[in-house]
This record gives C-alpha cells, sequence and structure tokens, in this order.
C-alpha cells in the first residue's frame, strides 16, 4: 500500500511540474529551448512513477533494494544535469553581454568622432 | 586601408574622410584600462604623451563611477567608455578590438595608475621592430630589482614562472606585468580569444602555446600613486588558484590561429 501511495505521489508532483512550466511557457516567461529539459525530466519521473515494472528493474540494476527510493536517484540526477545546463547558459550569457558592452562602447567612440567631424565642418 | 572589422555591417574607416586612426602616420596605440582611476590616468596621459613618439593614447574606461572618462579626454586621450564593468580583461580586449579595427601595427598595454613608465616604452617596441618577438613584457624581474613584492605576490611570481615554464618550454619571469608590447597578428589573435579576469599569465600560455614569440625586456616600476592595488593577500591567494586552473584549462582549449577561419 505504501508504494502505491508514493506512486501516486510522484506521478502528481512529475504532472504539476510539467503543468507549471507548460504555464510558464504559455505566459512567454520561459523560452522553449530551455523548457525542454524540464518536460523531458518531468516524463521520465511520470513513466517510471506509473509504470512499477520498469522502476523494479531500473531499480535492481542501480542496486537500489527499495524501488521509490530509485526515483530520487533520478530525480536528482535530472536536477543536475539542468544545473549544468543553466551553467552553460549563463556563461553564454556573460560571453554575449561582454561582447555587447565593448561594442557598445566602441559604437559611442565612434559616434562621439563623428559629432565632432560634423561640428568642425 | 582596408577594414579589418568582422561580424559586423561598417567600421570608421568605410566611412568617407573619417579615419579611425586620430594620427594617420602613428601605428602604434598604448591601450590604458582604467578603473576610477581620476586622479592618476591625467599625469598617466600626459607622461606617454611627453615621450613624443608617435602613438595615439586610448583609454578604456571600465564603467568607473568617477571622472576618469573627463579627465582621460581633457588631457588629450581618446576614451572608450563601457557602460558596463567588465574587469580587465574585457577592458584591454576592447582596446586590442579597437586597434584591429583601425588598422594598428602595434598595440602596448600600460597600467593606468601610473606604476609603469612610459619613457620605457622604446625598449619594448624595440624588440617588436626588429621582429624578434610578437609580444614584449616589460618586466621587474630582469636585472636590478628596484621593486619589493610582498610575500603572497612572490609566492605567486615563482608558481607562475615555474608553471608557464613548464608549460611553453620558455622562462618568463613577469608574468603578472601590465606593462606588453603587442604585434598587429596578436592584435588579432587576442581580440578573438582574450581570458577574463586575471588575463596576464594566462595571455603569456595562450600565446606560448599557439606558436606566438615572446620576449621580456627589464623596465622598472614605481609604487602606486594613490588609490588600491586591484589585490590584497586574500586576494592574491584566490588569484593564484584561479589564474592556475585557468591555465591548466586553457592547455586543453582549441584556439584557432588568426587568418585559419572563413
Amino acid at each position: 500500500m505504501m508504494a502505491f501511495r508514493i506512486q501516486i505521489f510522484a506521478v502528481l508532483g512529475s504532472l504539476a511540474i510539467a503543468a507549471v512550466i507548460f504555464e510558464l511557457i504559455r505566459k512567454r516567461k520561459v523560452l522553449e529551448k530551455y523548457s525542454l529539459l524540464w518536460f523531458a525530466s518531468a516524463i521520465i519521473l511520470i513513466v517510471l512513477s506509473v509504470w512499477r515494472d520498469l522502476l523494479e528493474k531500473v531499480a535492481a540494476v542501480l542496486g537500489v533494494y527499495y524501488a521509490p527510493s530509485a526515483l530520487f536517484i533520478i530525480a536528482a540526477f535530472c536536477a543536475m544535469v539542468m544545473f549544468l545546463h543553466l551553467t552553460v547558459v549563463i556563461s553564454q550569457l556573460t560571453e554575449q553581454n561582454k561582447t555587447l558592452v565593448q561594442e557598445v562602447g566602441l559604437l559611442r567612440d565612434m559616434v562621439q568622432q563623428l559629432e565632432k567631424k560634423n561640428k568642425n565642418e | 586601408m582596408t577594414c579589418k572589422r568582422r561580424n559586423t555591417s561598417f567600421c570608421m574607416t568605410d566611412i568617407e574622410g573619417c579615419e579611425g586612426r586620430l594620427n594617420p602616420q602613428s601605428k602604434i596605440l598604448v591601450i590604458i584600462p582604467a578603473y576610477n582611476e581620476a586622479e592618476n590616468i591625467g599625469s598617466v596621459v600626459d607622461e606617454i604623451k611627453s615621450t613624443a613618439l608617435p602613438l595615439d593614447i586610448l583609454v578604456i574606461d571600465d564603467g568607473s563611477l568617477d571622472r576618469t572618462t573627463e579627465v582621460a579626454q581633457a588631457h588629450g586621450a581618446r576614451v572608450v567608455r563601457l557602460p558596463i564593468n567588465l574587469g580587465i580583461g574585457g577592458a584591454v580586449q576592447t582596446g586590442f578590438k579597437f586597434a584591429r579595427d583601425n588598422g594598428y601595427e602595434v598595440a602596448i598595454q600600460i597600467d593606468g595608475d601610473g606604476q609603469h613608465i612610459p619613457s620605457e616604452l622604446p625598449i619594448l617596441l624595440d624588440v617588436l621592430n626588429r621582429n624578434e618577438a610578437d609580444l614584449c613584457i616589460g618586466s621587474r624581474y630582469i636585472g636590478e630589482r628596484h621593486y619589493r613584492t610582498p610575500f603572497a605576490r612572490r609566492l605567486g611570481m615563482i608558481v607562475f614562472t615555474a608553471v608557464n615554464s613548464l608549460l611553453i618550454g620558455q622562462r618568463v619571469t613577469d608574468n603578472t606585468s601590465g606593462f606588453r608590447a603587442y604585434n598587429r597578428r596578436a592584435i588579432e589573435f587576442l581580440s578573438r580569444y582574450y581570458p577574463t579576469d586575471y588575463p596576464e599569465p594566462e595571455v603569456v600560455v595562450i600565446l606560448g602555446r599557439t606558436g606566438f614569440r615572446i620576449q621580456e625586456r627589464a623596465v622598472k616600476m614605481r609604487p602606486r600613486h594613490s588609490g588600491e592595488s586591484s589585490i590584497g593577500t586574500w586576494g592574491a591567494i584566490y588569484y593564484m588558484i584561479k589564474v592556475l586552473l585557468a591555465i591548466t584549462v586553457d592547455v586543453f582549449k582549441v584556439y584557432r590561429q588568426v587568418g585559419a577561419q572563413a
């Protein structure tokens, strides 16, 4: 009975995550390309929560005796992948931001030079 | 003059009659990164001008909160003002991009706090003029030592010298020196790849490992006029660990040589 209950919570939790992400995309607060990993994680967790036999097999492969705790390991792994992805995205943004700041500085200088030149004419 | 600028639709030299360089004769750009250096920058600019070398002076104001830009402009320097503080790496790289876009043959990096002595510029320029190196570093640790270093820094020097010597097969005594001259080839390369936080030792490794020739010449260094050094004792330790990590990773990075791209 215990196992049945955790299954229900796991399914409900995963569905809730998927619903929240879907809503955030709908409101344009999250870009589709950054939501893919979330959906992938939610789907993996839903499948494993519903399909008890598969979870038992995965748990056996991982060497986990109590199958539902394998869910935690998998969920933690999904979270790690997402953190990693976010770090990559932040690094890209930092690099792009640097390039933009440099370009803005150089362009501002160019505008000033042109203004000076126009005044002189 | 051909436009070297990539990825953008125009540059200074495309605009009719608008020469990018302040002085068409000068092929040398002095890059001075400055963050809150209003007190020092004026005298630094004046001192560089007093050398009467054929060079243009470009101050990169790295998002200063004081009047660095105004003071530098009043003393006759050209100023690129960054709207956000990028740190020394991002600031200096802005200077390299400016040099690349405006056709300079040599870029000199010099600190904005007055520690380096502009009258020693010819020592570095000479090495590039004779095409003996792509990068010439002004070193405080060659020949007579006029400069006393705190212990943490001293340790850093020893470590960097050992690590960098190992990685590039050449002994560089002053890896953290911010007084350097680069030729056109190095300018184009560094416009693309320039490390971010504490770039000087990393640049030595990156250039050394990608086939650039590095030389050092003895220079003197003064104590700071005013303001604080960017690094304290704990800062120096953090700095060393961070840079060592970065250098280690640099070894495994891929750098496309300038001219190799489409």
